[in-house]
């Protein structure tokens, strides 16, 4: 059982792989992602005859890029059977971090760089106490959210910074010259073509597979369990203080609060990626459509004039729901399996009472 | 730490490991209340108005509240499960506690608290459904339910708020009133920690829970009932959010779309601080009802040696960090001690 997996749940063995013959084949994760996908943008066009145009899909992806690129490790950890929750806050305080030192007299690049390097040391924090004292993830990054977001309001309470320099600052809001990408987006893409290369073509990403596939059997195998875990985290902590640089460039501003509640977004889109949440399964190519659809979905969302907060039940539904789905054919065997044996033992008692008369 | 001890107690009901095993039991509660002692103490030397009986009345009614979700958060981790929804479950139960007021405002205070009751319930049902029959983890579901709950709490308030003004006096004195210099908050969750406390050590179904938490399967094999306790932990943990949402109203006198966002992790440090094992199985709800009033008081004692309360979810976050950390270094150096007790005995 994955140190996530609170739920206790049967070990019961797979007797059965299941097969994929004919239609079944097409009933993959990612195939099914792609007609949601469809649906959605369907949905948008029927909202707004403006959702296709190349300004909107500029606004699209550049409301998604920083979650976009902190889905991009949460993947990498929950494929291990890990989750990192604090991301979102991460990302505040790393934004608050930048601006705080650009007050004080850092140049401005300096002040980024160091705004990452914060991150990468907070998620080593993390790290640290998920593989060398061997707490919960679950309970280790619930801790890390309320602290992170806790030192950012304790820093930066009630003020907003800005006055960064224009130029660099617009990158936030401009696209790619010639281009409609905004350069989030850009770096996410490139991010998940390294990240897809890792985790499908690499011994590493094998080895983070087995990690989530089996954490004892993987160390067994001479696999580095806690070394991976812990640069999973580092990694995580990293992007999201990238993320938090890129979030407070688009602002043009740094408050404490920045992206409080995103976590919810970013395990989304990991999870509806098709990425198991007790661990050992899932695609790059699965998230990166994941991202595309809740893109889509909060812009489509916000045309039809849904509130903020109504959009908060939608995703919290999808959340759910794409956890429950692809556990739905395990579902279906069990409740089998139980009405065959409630019926076997109807018979047996049937067949006894006829014996005994 | 606790965990080991636990068992033990349970295993060997006499001799001297049990003896042991109630010193560690004890010493957190005993270390939470030494440090009360040392934060007040230390509080009150810097401004004696810190013990003074406003102050005190203000702590102990706000503690009450994080300590009566701390009694439902403390069921459900004992399972080694985790509800992350009790916030917005408090949010939705208070506004509706309110709206019932300004459309009906005589309606009687039994039948304010039994709706409150009810709304809890439902959402602990929700929440227990999906864990128990969908076999999801309970993180993933209450997150989603933390949304989705704080969304139609949302879409269903808006803008509106409903002010002390708009609900009778008899509803609003629950919050500020007080017996012999006691507020009624406080009464109200002394009692509830008292029965709870001694439902959890007598009742079969509460042992269950320990049990669970401590090895689902082997809980299973011993043929405890697991899917069916661990909804009902659920339930119970929304019950308890959904009347302390009719108490929070009482108390603060307002609500909106927002109240009660972020409980959740004052909760869950409280219950952690207090004693209550993250990995499940152990833990009392006194301790978890200790840690409640100990962060409340330094809270409160941060305020009075001036240091800005905006500092006040950083300590929390930092309290729960620690005291999953210190309770892991105290199991690593406890466990082999225990171990060898054990070959000794056989």
């Amino acid at each position: 059982m994955s140190d996530l997996g609170f739920q206790p749940h049967d070990e019961i063995p797979a007797t059965e792989a299941p097969r994929r013959t004919g239609i079944g084949v097409f009933l993959r994760w990612e195939v099914l992602l792609l007609v949601l996908l469809g649906g959605t943008i369907a949905y948008g066009a029927a909202v707004s005859p403006y959702f296709l145009h190349s300004t909107n899909l500029f606004y699209i992806s550049l409301n998604v890029g920083e979650v976009a690129i902190m889905a991009l490790p949460l993947t990498l950890i929950v494929v291990t059977g890990e989750i990192d929750l604090s991301v979102a806050s991460m990302l505040g305080l790393s934004g608050v971090f930048m601006a705080e030192l650009f007050t004080h007299g850092w140049p401005i690049w300096p002040a980024m760089i160091m705004a990452v390097v914060l991150g990468a040391f907070l998620g080593a924090v993390n790290g640290f106490l998920v593989t060398r004292l061997g707490l919960p993830s679950l309970a280790v990054t619930i801790g890390t959210l309320t602290l992170y977001r806790g030192i950012a309001q304790g820093i930066l309470p009630t003020d907003t910074i800005g006055g960064f320099p224009t130029g660099l600052a617009s990158i936030g809001v401009v696209p790619i010259p010639h281009t409609h990408i905004p350069y989030s987006i850009a770096f996410f893409l490139a991010l998940a073509v390294v990240f897809g290369i890792v985790l499908h073509a690499t011994p590493l990403g094998r080895a983070i597979f087995a990690i989530g596939a089996g954490q004892e059997a993987a160390f067994f195998a001479g696999i580095r369990v806690k070394r991976i875990k812990f640069w999973l985290f580092v990694l995580s902590g990293t992007l999201s203080g990238f993320a938090g640089v890129l979030w407070t460039l688009r602002f043009a501003s740094a408050r404490y609060d920045a992206g409080v509640g995103m976590e919810l977004l970013v395990v989304t889109i990991v999870l509806l990626g098709g990425i198991s949440i007790f661990g050992g399964r899932g695609t790059i190519a699965g998230v990166i459509v994941a991202v595309a659809i809740l893109g889509s979905l909060q812009t489509a969302l916000t045309a039809d004039l849904i509130p903020a907060q109504d959009q908060n039940i939608v995703v919290g539904i999808l959340l759910v729901a794409s956890v429950i789905v692809p556990n739905g054919g395990e579902l279906y065997r069990r409740a089998r399996a139980r009405l065959r044996s409630a019926e076997a033992r109807r018979h047996a008692a049937a067949a006894a009472k006829a014996e005994g008369q | 730490m606790t965990a080991v001890a636990e068992e033990q107690k349970v295993i060997q009901p006499q001799g001297s490991s049990r003896a042991f095993a109630e010193v560690l039991l004890r010493f957190r509660e005993l270390g939470i209340v030494l440090a009360l002692v040392l934060v007040v103490g230390a509080t009150t030397i810097d401004n004696h108005l810190f013990l003074s009986a406003t102050n005190v009345q203000q702590v102990l009614s706000a503690a009450s509240i994080i300590a009566l979700l701390a009694i439902g958060e403390t069921i459900v981790i004992i399972t080694r499960n985790v509800d992350l929804s009790i916030g917005s479950v408090l949010g939705v139960s208070a506004y509706a506690s309110g709206e019932l007021y300004v459309h009906h405002p005589h309606v009687p205070l039994a039948l304010v608290f039994l709706l409150a009751l009810g709304i809890g319930v439902v959402c602990g049902m929700v929440n227990g459904l999906i864990v128990t029959v969908a076999r999801v983890p309970s993180l993933v579901v209450t997150l989603g339910t933390l949304y989705i709950i704080r969304g139609i709490d949302g879409a269903w308030a808006g803008g509106n708020q409903v002010n002390a003004s708009m609900l009778p006096n008899s509803f609003n004195k629950i919050g500020y009133g007080t017996i012999a210099g006691v507020p009624y908050l406080g009464i109200i969750a002394i009692l509830a920690v008292a029965i709870a406390t001694y439902a959890m050590r007598s009742f079969r179904t509460a042992r269950d829970f320990y049990a669970i938490g401590s090895d689902p399967d082997a809980a299973r094999v011993a043929g405890i009932p697991v899917g069916w306790r661990v909804f009902l932990a659920f339930v119970l943990s929304g019950a308890i959010a959904g009347v302390a949402g009719a108490v929070w109203l009482s108390y603060y006198g307002s609500v909106d779309a927002i109240a009660g966002a972020g409980y959740e992790f004052q909760v869950i440090a409280a219950v952690v601080v207090g004693g209550v094992a993250i990995f499940g199985g152990s833990g009392s709800v006194l301790g978890a009802a200790l840690g409640a009033l100990l962060l409340n008081t330094i809270n409160s004692a941060l305020v009075v040696v001036n240091v800005s309360s905006f500092w006040s979810q950083a300590l929390a976050g930092g309290l729960l960090v620690g005291a999953i950390a210190f309770d892991r270094l105290i199991a690593v150096r406890v466990a082999p001690a225990l171990r060898t007790r054990r070959r000794e005995r056989v």
